[in-house]
């Protein structure tokens, strides 16, 4: 067996106390930086790149530390999601979903072990997969022109109307302005910038971060601000930890079908861990259907976003890589990473450089054990951190997040931009607008734009070239299907399910508490 | 967890204050990726070889492809002495096509060039183009058929290279010539192998994987010589008299001295005749490619103005 002696490889470096102990502190790291609001995991990633270089560590070395840090932050995101209701980090935007409606409902120790738990299983399996099969999945990435990529991006917003429970023509909104947002900076097509009222801030366009920061974390504040503390997420309380074994047992197909959707989002270069989520959310909340319960508080929609997430996170490097090419934010300033310590990952890293490939896997199979023992026996210590009175907590989100985007974007127009997401998401509250699907139109918008147009380029303006492939005839019609088909099925479904959708109606308020232990 | 914050907020005051009086390199953009190895590299070497008595401090500065760094030199820091700033060919190319919000190239100095990526046009493995004037022959006879994948937007320098080779081989209509912009020369190569473009415009450094895996096929190197090590013949070699190279190297503030720009440029030479560099660009696909001061200077100027004519030629600018 070739791949057990790789694998043997990969543990005789991986396995020194040094190393170890490296993973250990990557995770721990990665966790905090993931559990605060404002920092994800490439600014975790980012933050300790200099410090990678100056203690002079090798190759093998920095790349388990900076894994560590990178599944500790995608473990991590979740911890905020649920308690606050502020994702920790994009990818863990569709946690809060139903994390924070089961935390409200008191069941917040199970939403985060169970959540934890699919954590584990997601990245267990995207390592196992990246171990099993990355040389042939880097394959995958040559089938996904312009095309192809613009269906995919369709398929996660047709299904975007059905992330609210109450009001699909709200959502509708909020992702159309989403989009909107989207379109400002420098059009990549014609290099001509759009929007931006020639300010140089907004060449770029708006950073997704600064968004997702503004509209969660900013205006939780102002919330709490005006209502002195009451109907704000802050001040969930975490009683004791116990591990629910029937929800786990309950959600184990859940987490296995999101674990391989996500890992699939994750390989495609340019989709990344947050469609992962998204992705697996959707489709779990279509398979259960209205009687499901999605959204108000369920483990299944807590344990798909979470499996999804992890398994992109790892479905990410296989292109990274096999190819060179970034599956996501982290992954590019894990690239740069290994360029500078001389690797340069592409078709030959594999059979180049086995030390360091297997040595990573190795490593991220470690992590995760590491990071399963952090996270479900021991998350009182991460849940302390956000525990803290709320009088301390609030000046420390608006800290955190002041100095988070500061760090990453080293801009004060961006401050200014992400308090202006504040009282837009404060506003929206007001009117009970989704703000997720905001979010999502503009980390996605652009790059569906971009496919689009370069669809027309490469086709001379012929529409047909949108389904000229099997690829892409089978995506739109999974789109079309995943709009259409809740239409309908709500009318099938709408007499027996009168009691759950009632229940639904009211996304704030928690359902009856139900207790499993 | 408050003394991991403390520890690290205490962590990031030293490292302020510990800018003050060093060095410090500004890279444009988000680590990795080219402005980010140039500051990494040359600040590093500088320090080791002793050019610099403490370690370059590096600031990433995104914004704008590098405007948002421009304008903060030339706004708040035009006086800087210990200020210097990655720059590349994209630099040029922009400040050409003024897209540094009305900014100009004489807003700043450049300091040198100590190293440069050469540009290549690769094709699949499998494709039927064997040399570059298949490929241009088969765009002189319908523009439309090639499409061209690169790392960089529309107008951009991957861009303006499949533009000068078309010029150059005596194609007219530049503006019916495909291009796409993706994420990065990898992303770029996938696009071209996996058959959606015919061509792919980008770096030497972008493509090495990727020739020795025997992917892709490479029709020229866009430099004066044949790159070390690799059999790709230059464009030249194939008539087509275009180079093409994308320079490493740095701009300073304008108001500084003369001795301190002359101090600049002699550091900077010392970095380029170091073996620490040597190895740094072997390792990553750069060819020798020194020019500094004064020649430098001339050299981007005259760039600034080829590139601008060729943007206007296909619309880029006015």
């Amino acid at each position: 067996m070739d791949i057990l002696s790789n694998l043997a490889l990969g543990f005789s470096i991986a396995l020194s106390p040094w190393t170890l102990m490296l993973a250990v502190i990557g995770c721990f790291i990665g966790t905090i930086v993931g559990a605060l609001p404002g920092l994800g995991p490439s600014n975790g990633v980012a933050l300790l790149i200099p410090i990678t270089f100056s203690m002079g560590l090798d190759a093998t070395a920095a790349l388990v530390l900076l894994t560590s840090v990178y599944y500790g932050a995608m473990y991590g995101g979740r911890i905020s999601s649920i308690l606050l209701n502020i994702p920790g980090d994009e990818p863990a935007m569709m946690t809060t979903l139903d994390g924070y409606p089961m935390a409200r409902a008191g069941r917040a120790g199970d939403a985060l072990v169970i959540s934890g738990v699919a954590s584990f299983v997601g990245a267990l399996f995207a390592t196992i997969a990246l171990a099993l099969v990355a040389p042939m999945l880097a394959r995958v990435a040559y089938l996904f022109g312009p095309a192809e990529y613009f269906a995919l991006y369709l398929l996660a917003f047709s299904t975007l109307g059905g992330i609210a429970s109450k009001n699909q023509a709200k959502a509708a909104l909020a992702s159309a302005i989403g989009l909107g947002i989207a379109m400002i900076g420098l059009d990549n097509s014609s290099g001509f910038p759009r929007f931006t009222g020639g300010n140089l801030h907004l060449a770029d366009g708006v950073d997704f971060l600064v968004a997702i920061v503004g509209l969660f974390a900013v205006s939780e504040v102002f919330v709490f601000i005006e209502s002195h503390g009451k109907g704000s997420a802050i001040g969930v309380k975490l009683d004791r930890v116990t591990i629910p074994w029937r929800d786990i047992w309950v959600t184990r197909w859940t987490m296995l079908r999101s674990s391989v959707l996500g890992f699939i989002a994750g390989v495609l270069p340019g989709a990344g861990a947050s469609l992962g989520s998204f992705l697996t959310y959707m489709m779990e909340k279509s398979i259960a259907g209205p009687k499901g319960g999605f959204g108000t508080g369920v483990v299944k929609g807590v344990a798909a976003p979470e499996a999804g997430n992890n398994s992109a996170a790892g479905g990410a490097l296989v292109p990274m890589l096999t190819l060179g090419v970034p599956g996501s934010g982290t992954t590019a300033v894990l690239l740069a990473v290994l360029m500078t310590l001389n690797i340069t990952p592409g078709p030959t890293l594999f059979a180049n450089r086995p030390d360091v490939v297997w040595g990573l896997i190795a490593s991220l199979l470690i992590a995760n054990f590491v990071l399963l023992l952090m996270n479900v026996p021991l998350v009182k210590i991460f849940v302390k951190v956000l525990s803290v009175p709320a009088n301390l907590l609030l000046p420390g989100v608006m800290m955190v997040s002041f100095v988070g985007i500061y760090s990453l974007t080293g801009s004060y127009f961006d401050l200014l931009l992400m308090v202006a997401f504040g009282v837009m998401g404060w506003l929206f509250r007001k009117l009970d607008i989704p703000t997720v699907p905001v979010i999502l139109g503009i980390l996605l918008g652009n790059a569906m734009e971009n496919n689009l147009r370069q669809a027309m380029t490469l086709s001379n303006g012929e529409w047909q070239y949108l389904f000229s492939s099997g690829i892409s005839i089978t995506l739109w019609s999974a789109a079309v299907l995943g709009f259409v088909a809740p239409l309908f099925l709500r009318r099938i479904i709408k007499r027996p399910a009168t009691p759950m959708e009632a229940m639904g109606e009211h996304e704030g308020t928690p359902p009856p508490k139900q207790r499993t232990d | 967890m408050t003394h991991t914050l403390r520890a690290a907020t205490l962590a990031a005051a030293l490292l302020v204050v510990g800018a003050a009086s060093a060095a410090e390199c500004i890279a444009p953009a988000n680590p990795g990726g080219g402005w980010d190895f140039t500051c990494r590299q040359i600040g590093k070497i500088m320090y080791d070889i002793g050019e610099v008595d403490q370690p370059v401090q590096v600031t990433n500065m995104a914004g704008a492809g590098g405007g948002l760094a421009f304008q903060t030199v030339v706004n708040e820091r035009t006086d800087d002495e210990d200020l210097m700033v990655a720059a590349s060919v994209a630099t040029v190319t922009r400040l050409a096509q003024n897209a540094y919000g009305g900014a100009s190239a004489d807003q700043v100095r450049f300091v040198g060039a100590i190293g440069a990526d050469p540009g290549v046009i690769v094709v699949a493995a499998d494709s039927p183009y064997q040399t570059l004037t298949d490929l241009l022959d088969a765009m002189k006879e319908d523009p439309s058929s090639i499409a061209f994948a690169g790392g960089s937007a529309a107008g951009g320098f991957d861009h303006l290279k499949v533009l000068q080779l078309a010029q150059a081989h005596g194609i007219e209509d530049l503006r019916s010539i495909k291009y796409i912009g993706v994420d990065g020369g990898a992303d770029a190569i996938t696009q071209t192998v996996g058959g959606f473009t015919q061509g792919m415009t980008g770096d030497m450094s972008e493509i090495v994987g990727f020739i020795e895996s025997g992917e892709v096929r490479p029709l020229a190197v866009l430099s004066e010589d044949r790159v070390e090590g690799f059999d790709i013949p230059t464009a030249r070699e194939q008539g087509v008299d275009v180079i093409g190279v994308n320079w490493r190297g740095l701009y300073v503030p304008k108001d500084i001295s003369d001795e301190r720009f002359q101090e600049w440029a002699d550091k900077l030479t010392a970095v380029a005749e170091s073996d620490e560099w040597k190895a740094a660009m072997a390792a990553n696909g750069l060819a020798p490619f020194t020019r500094v001061a004064d020649d430098f200077q001339a050299f981007v100027d005259e760039s600034i103005a080829s590139q601008a004519e060729l943007s206007r030629e296909i619309g880029v600018i006015q």
